[in-house]
């Protein structure tokens, strides 16, 4: 009798069929991936103002958009597709294989991560060719860009997953979870200058991990000179990572105690 | 030992009571069809046997592991069972081959993934798409994902629904063929025929409790039933139950002086046996 193959090893073999299904899904793939690129065109091309001295809003939004890339490919994605599964039938028949569940989440961060890539190579090449936004040379900032992205996946994928349990349907969960990433977008300072907006809009967005990543990302594309016009007066890097490992257990403590792999 | 044993299932949903009490053994290779009307507690018992669902009393145990425990043990013990649940519909876009062939990656000695298509005549269909399959090519694939990890234990939630009648026959021949490799089975099924043609037992559930567990031949005293005798005499159709069917023909075939018009002689059918049951324990 051979051995049942490791949940880390069903895991991998999970991320690529996730991969090779969404690649075939061409309406998923046009909105997930394209859609965040397509509202950097709008805004970038819109809004041509200087928001500080050597600080365009392009520059400022390119910042905000790979900041809602994650949430966007992440949380909404899995939010709204795993109750979608569910509904099919599909999470109950993997239920009644020998595949564990870490697996089933493996293969979706497999896949979260492969796509956020690609959105964030498509995001930053637009951003370079349209918009003269100026890649940061210091090696420093990219590796906070890299534990940004890194972190920010996790915590996305493990909120989605979590998530995943409250629409009832799959029918209806585009309608519960989409109006909260929009909301979460104009409170966090994707759309607009964040300083700018209302301070309980603030107040309620620092609650959340958009506004820690969109700031964290400002972090990364802007200028440094530009920190002094933050609402602490600085990045604030060290508690935008306190705050996505918070979220980032909260996530995951959700997803394996409570995970719903059958419509009742 | 029994691949299956439970005693004194129960499972309430709120004031809704379920399963009220049931007691099963199933032997280690045998096929035993589970026969009841909707809300009987077919699907719930099954499910707690799966391991879907909670119970709220009684012992369960299957291939000797208790369903409701978790960890690596569970992981161990759905290595062995498969299951072919009642309606499955992936998002479909991979194909029949794709997809066995990911499912076969989850178990420790599956069975070769050709083979599975051919043993549910896949083989016309391997490379496409599963969106593209019709709703019995679907119940086929059904099939093969429960059968592809060899298991020991299968579960078949009314496995042929949706099949025209020559997919049924060629269904019913790969069960024998399961049989023949030693694969326990537990079914249920809508489709007497289909219980009659491959259980070696049946048991028939209504309102949470099993009425009766018998060898499909004499569910409900079938075998020593009497037979009903009916022929045509001038206008009439006339009719007679009987213990000896013989006697009755032999003493009209004489009367007729050779062919009887119109003979039929007939059992009750297990259909018949099945609804008199039902019918009985509604009133």
């Amino acid at each position: 009798m051979n051995k049942i193959p490791s949940a880390l090893s069903l895991g991998l073999r999970r991320g690529g069929l996730e991969i090779r299904q969404f690649a075939r899904q061409r309406e998923s793939v046009v909105f997930t991936l394209l859609f965040p690129v397509i509202l950097l065109v709008i805004f970038g091309s819109v809004f041509k103002d200087t928001i500080a001295p050597g600080v365009t809003f392009s520059q400022y939004f390119l910042a905000g958009m790979i900041a809602s890339g994650l949430v966007n490919t992440g949380f909404q994605a899995l939010a709204i597709t795993i109750p979608l599964e569910r509904d099919f039938g599909a999470l109950k028949r993997l239920r009644g294989t020998p595949m564990p569940a870490s697996s089933y989440f493996i293969g979706k961060a497999i896949l979260i991560i492969v796509s956020m890539v690609l959105q964030i190579i498509m995001l930053l090449g637009v951003g370079i060719l349209f918009f003269n936004v100026e890649m940061p040379t210091d090696p420093q900032k990219w590796l906070t860009f890299t534990w940004l992205v890194i972190l920010g996946s996790a915590c996305s994928t493990a909120l989605g997953i979590a998530f995943s349990i409250v629409p009832k349907s799959g029918r209806g969960a585009s309608a519960v979870v989409s109006p909260i990433v929009i909301i979460l977008q104009f409170f966090s300072g994707v759309f607009f200058v964040f300083t700018q907006l209302p301070s309980w809009m603030q107040q309620f967005a620092a609650i959340f991990p958009l506004k820690w990543l969109t700031q964290g990302m400002r972090s990364v594309f802007l200028p440094d000179t530009f920190a002094t016009q933050e609402v602490a007066k600085s990045w604030e890097n060290n508690r935008t990572f306190a705050i996505l490992i918070i979220w980032l257990i909260i996530g995951v403590f959700f997803s394996v105690r409570k995970f719903k792999w059958d419509r009742d | 030992m029994n691949a299956i044993e439970v005693t004194g299932l129960r499972k309430s949903y709120g004031q809704v009571h379920a399963v009220k009490g049931i007691d099963l053994s199933i032997a280690s290779g045998e096929i035993f069809a589970l026969l009841g009307p909707n809300g009987a507690g077919k699907t719930t018992t099954v499910e707690i046997l799966e391991g879907f669902r909670t119970r709220d009393s009684g012992s369960v145990h299957v291939l000797g592991f208790d369903p409701k425990d978790e960890g690596q043990a569970a992981r161990e013990w759905r290595n062995r069972i498969g299951i072919v649940l009642q309606s499955t519909s992936d998002s479909g876009d991979l194909s029949v081959i794709e997809t066995i062939q990911h499912f076969s990656g989850y178990y420790s000695n599956p069975r070769d993934v050709e083979e599975v298509i051919h043993s549910v005549g896949l083989e016309e269909k391997s490379g496409s798409l599963i969106r593209k399959l019709s709703g019995g090519q679907r119940r086929r694939l059904d099939v093969a994902l429960g059968i592809v990890g060899n298991p020991e234990l299968l579960f078949l939630d009314e496995p042929t629904t949706g099949f025209d009648p020559e997919a049924r026959r060629a269904f019913w021949a790969l069960i024998e063929k399961l049989r023949g490799d030693g694969t326990t089975i537990l079914l249920t099924t809508h489709y007497l025929d289909e219980a009659e043609a491959l259980a070696d037992r049946v048991a028939v559930i209504n309102d949470g409790r099993i009425i009766e567990v018998s060898p499909p031949s004499t569910l409900g005293g079938r075998s020593t039933a009497m037979a009903l005798v009916t022929w045509r005499e001038g206008q009439e159709i006339k009719s007679e139950n009987t213990n000896n069917p013989t006697a009755i023909v032999n003493k009209l075939s004489s009367h007729f002086n050779g062919e009887i018009p119109e003979l039929t002689v007939t059992r009750p059918s297990l259909e018949d046996i099945y609804l008199a049951m039902i019918g009985q324990t509604h009133e």
